[in-house]
């Protein structure tokens, strides 16, 4: 109670502090009114009488303070007091505070964003209930989770340690609402308990449940995403109810999902949510019982509660074994491991991770810098006010009064700076949120910070101030008023190492890293745009369509696409037109074992190979832009009457007949048992990523292996101008229903250049700001010790030194910091870019041209950062200077 | 001036208190009064007076309002509390033993050791 009295007080004393201010102030001067009152009464005039009450008082402002102090009010009142002060001082000088404020803005706000970042992708992924114990079942060989419908069947059923077990499957679709146009939408084929399983309920309608499924194409209802519904129904609470067409087969609208729930996978947001039985419906095929095929591409669901991971995994590997001798033929052994569903377990998990704590880290050096930086600006400061210091010890402020006044003003700089900066990255954060990078995929990342992100940015500023604030500590606790205040400020030029010179050395060390980093992956970028391909996306436009989302059938699509081939090369300007199923560095087509020829015993251990897999048009190698080694491309005469050729790469060759130069003519099987003979050799290109070793690649004729999937390459010649909408226009005129997405290969590329570009563009991000605060940093150290040694350097001009000579005394020091941090930093630079090489394709830090770059862009930064120092240094005038003490 | 004594330290409380217990006053008032009741005889730093007074005011010991003086200034007057008497009671207790104790202490003689 009397606790909580006292704690209003106190607040009531911060609050009202003017008023009690007013009161002990009005108190004061009533009782030198009352004394001179008596003073002039006993003779004195009234002048004199004042003169001495204010003497006899004694010191008015001091016992003001000690009063305050009496009040209670004291220690909030005097931080008010301090802040008052600091701003004072800090509007005093506004070079040095907007400065400092930039600087932790900037280091501040990259910190936010990066753990904004981070926040969303790894710390709070999935907007379900319960997201801890939801996992992933992933194979435990490689990161992934492919199953096929019947092998997700027998694990749901026959493991114990989930409570539900759901799966999901990606697909494109044609979606005709009535109007004239299909949209093309991307849906995810959900298993019936995924709603139930996951705990996601509708905000309209309903989802569906196991109980809708009796079987293949038994439920044709779709459920919509939020996002898709707000953009393309415009929140029409009547659509439940109503069918719409999916690939040109009517499902009727059951409900809305939670705005916030946008599937299982990050990153990607599907537009709607179909029951996996349809497949057939929407893929053409059912294969619910094919126990080969590998349609789901993810199961999931929740652990029950106490169950451990060891034991879920140990549950899954004996349902695994027991797939293994039940099905022996299309499956060994099977074991598994868990993971987090929602970057695709490991496969995407891992290396997001590594980037993100990398960045995250870098972010923290910046800091570091940032914060090394306005040490030694607070340290030169405090040095500059040694004076002001020296007074106020002497008139009787505590060491400890003062300290907290340099700690009042270093923390408000910090958390304007952090104010700033929260602001900028929430204004990022927002941009980041609304950014579709990637046109062709429903790919979006909502990473709008929340409350983490505030509390993280409030404690790294706090932080940072305390931190950089610190540095000056020593250099007050040794003041001695005294000697200050007799000799003047004039600071000894010391040979001394300073706090300064290692906080300056470490600053310039860590930007050279940050800048050497961001160099390395800059580099490791413009050398993967570079060749290494196996095609060529120049001067190439893609158009890609799905002939069965247009409701082709198995038997027209052949002619259809040979149709559409046929109108877009007879477009002017056009130089060839193929088509494909699949491409490299863009959407999968898929893989298949290979064996060579002599197997008999066709099961995937004795496979020579897994090569990805593309079925091709004739003039297919044409247009893309990929060489023949040997051998002949295909013609429209291989087709399901000619004998199985094939057109494979040189990793192929080399897998299976042991050379490039005997493959062609050669022979090998499919695991059907299937003769193929090769027929032709392409030079080696990137397939799956750009990172990847070289991998075997094979590609058939597409009239022997057909596949609905259309990509066509339209290859035209360099003077030809924008040729999009004439592919466009004859796309439609030859069918109005059929959805398709026209694009340059270049921009289509974009997706696979996409983690590379992110990585690339933050890493210059982080570079730029460091090399910025390396500027900073110098800057200010340089401009030091040239104002503190003006003096000097006047008099040696008036006794003759040569502009060397004074440049040399002037910044002479400071330049040989910068080297010393610069090699350090270059060192520790190429050492940590080893962990970039993980990441950005070809970045290695043993580049001759990185190292250049870097030394030059160091020296450039330093070079910009002393030139004025050095021009003031230069311009001294002996004379003015002498005259002025 | 020179025959004003300086207060001994931790002693301006117990003659507040007592100036204050006399009758309400302002904080010129208390120090008029001290120097009545002491015959002019203490020299007290007049800016000191109110530190001392706020920290009394604070211990609940005194409680202040704002009235007009003699003269027609506001003022802020002071007087005891319930819990002022009884520390005034106290202190002046223990002051006295102390009082007695140093003086019968400083006043003994070689014969009566």
């Amino acid at each position: 109670m009397k606790l909580l009295a006292y704690f209003r007080s106190l607040a009531a004393k911060f609050l009202r502090r003017p008023q009690a201010e007013d009161d002990i102030e009005e108190e004061m001067r009533a009782h030198v009114q009352n004394r001179a009152d008596d003073l002039e009464r006993s003779g004195l005039d009234r002048a004199e009488a004042e003169r001495q009450a204010h003497i006899e008082f004694g010191g008015h402002g001091r016992y003001k303070e000690e009063s305050y102090k009496a009040l209670g009010g004291n220690f909030i009142s005097t931080v008010g007091q301090d802040v008052r002060y600091s701003l004072r001082m800090l509007r005093k000088s506004p070079g040095f505070t907007a400065t400092a404020v930039l600087t932790l803005a900037m280091a501040i706000g990259a910190n936010a964003v990066v753990f904004g970042v981070l926040n969303v992708l790894i710390l709070h992924p999935l907007h379900v209930p319960h997201p801890e114990s939801l996992y992933a079942i992933q194979h435990s060989n490689e990161p992934s989770s492919y199953e096929s419908y019947p092998d997700y069947l027998d694990i749901r059923d026959h493991n114990h340690t989930f409570e539900d077990l759901a799966a999901y499957g990606a697909t494109m679709a044609g979606l005709d609402a009535g109007e004239k146009n299909p949209t093309r939408v991307w849906l995810e084929e959900a298993s019936g308990n995924y709603f139930d399983a996951l705990g996601i309920e509708p905000v309209l309608g309903r989802v569906f449940h196991a109980s809708d499924e009796h079987g293949a194409n038994s439920a044709p209802y779709i459920v919509l995403a939020y996002s898709f519904w707000h953009s393309h129904f415009d929140d029409d609470r009547n659509i439940v109810g109503r069918t719409v067409l999916l690939d040109k087969h009517p499902f009727t609208v059951i409900g809305v999902t939670p705005p916030d729930f946008h599937g299982t996978l990050m990153f990607f947001n599907p537009q709607g949510f179909i029951p996996f039985v349809d497949r057939e419906l929407i893929d053409g095929e059912n294969d619910l019982n094919a126990r080969g095929k590998l349609t789901v591409f993810m199961t999931m669901g929740h652990l029950k509660p106490g169950v451990s991971q060891a034991q879920a995994v140990a549950d899954l590997n004996s349902v695994g074994t027991w797939l293994g001798k039940t099905y022996p033929k299309d499956a060994g052994q099977r074991t598994f491991t868990l993971a987090r569903p929602s970057l695709y377990g490991d496969y995407l998990g891992r290396p997001v991770k590594a980037f993100m704590t990398g960045l995250m880290l870098l972010a923290g050096l910046i800091l570091l810098a940032a914060c090394a930086n306005l040490g030694s600006l607070f340290a030169a400061r405090a040095a500059d006010r040694s004076r002001e210091v020296a007074l106020r010890l002497a008139i009787g402020a505590s060491r400890l009064r003062i300290l907290r006044q340099l700690f009042t003003e270093a923390v408000l700089i910090s958390l304007i700076g952090g104010a700033v900066g929260l602001w900028g990255s929430v204004l990022l954060l927002g941009a980041l949120s609304r950014w579709q990078p990637i046109q062709r995929y429903p790919i979006q990342v909502d990473v709008h910070p929340d409350a983490n992100v505030y509390v993280v940015a409030l404690l790294l500023a706090v932080v940072s101030g305390l931190l950089f604030g610190a540095v000056p500590i020593r250099q007050v606790l040794r003041t001695d008023p005294y000697e200050v205040v007799k000799a003047g400020s004039t600071a000894r030029v010391g040979r001394r190492l300073t706090v300064r010179d290692l906080l300056l050395v470490v600053q310039i060390a860590l930007c050279a890293v940050l800048v050497t980093s961001s160099l390395v992956a800059v580099r490791g970028l413009a050398r993967s745009l570079h060749g290494g391909f196996g095609f060529e996306p120049e001067n190439a436009i893609l158009a890609d369509t799905d002939l069965l989302s247009g409701g082709y059938s198995r038997q027209q699509t052949p002619s259809m696409q040979k149709r559409m081939i046929d109108a877009l090369a007879a477009l002017p300007g056009v130089e060839s037109v193929g088509l494909a199923n699949g491409l490299p560095l863009g959407v999968d087509a898929g893989d298949s074992l290979v064996f060579t020829d002599k197997t008999t015993d066709l099961r995937q251990p004795n496979a020579a190979a897994d090569p990805n897999t593309y079925s091709v048009s004739p003039e297919y190698f044409h247009a893309a832009g990929t060489a023949l080694l040997a051998g002949r491309a295909f013609t429209w005469h291989d087709d399901q009457n000619a004998p199985r050729v094939a057109v494979i790469n040189p990793e192929l060759a080399r897998r299976v007949f042991g050379s490039v130069d005997n493959a062609v003519g050669g022979y090998f099987k499919l695991p059907d048992g299937t003769r193929v003979r090769v027929v032709g050799i392409t030079e080696q290109g990137k397939y799956a990523s750009l990172a990847e070793a070289p991998a075997p690649a094979m590609f058939s004729s597409i009239l022997q292996a057909p596949a609905s999937q259309s990509y066509m390459i339209v290859r035209y010649t360099s003077e030809s101008q924008n040729l999009v909408p004439a592919i466009r226009n004859t796309l439609r005129g030859l069918d109005s229903g059929l959805p398709f997405y026209v694009e340059s290969w270049y921009k289509d590329l974009d997706t696979n250049l996409f983690p590379a570009r992110m990585a690339t563009f933050s890493l210059g991000i982080m570079g730029a700001i460091g090399a910025m605060l390396a500027v900073t940093g110098i800057f200010g150290m340089a401009a030091y010790s040239v104002s503190k040694r003006l003096k000097e350097l006047g008099i040696r001009m008036a006794l003759g030194a040569q502009r060397m000579e004074v440049l040399q005394a002037a910044l002479g020091r400071a330049v040989k910091l910068l080297a010393f941090g610069c090699a350090a930093g270059l060192l520790l630079g190429l050492l940590a870019s080893r962990v970039l090489s993980f990441i950005v394709y070809q970045a290695t830090p043993r580049d001759p041209l990185v190292l250049a770059g870097a030394v030059l862009a160091m020296a450039l930064l330093g070079l910009l950062a002393t030139w004025i120092p050095a021009q003031q240094a230069l311009s001294v005038d002996p004379v003015m200077l002498l005259r002025e003490e | 001036m020179s025959d004003q004594a300086q207060i001994l330290p931790g002693t301006l409380d117990l003659l507040i208190l007592k100036a204050v217990s006399l009758g309400p006053l302002h904080g010129y008032g208390v120090l008029l009064r001290i120097g009545q009741i002491s015959g002019q005889a203490l020299l007290i730093e007049q800016g000191a007076l109110y530190p001392a007074l706020f920290r009394l005011v604070r211990q609940g010991l005194l409680k202040a309002s704002w009235g007009t003086s003699e003269n027609n200034r506001r003022a802020k007057f002071y007087e005891l509390t319930a819990a002022g008497r009884r520390r005034l009671r106290e202190e002046l207790a223990g002051w006295n033993r102390l009082a007695a104790a140093m003086g019968s202490a400083l006043a003994a003689e070689p014969e009566e050791v």
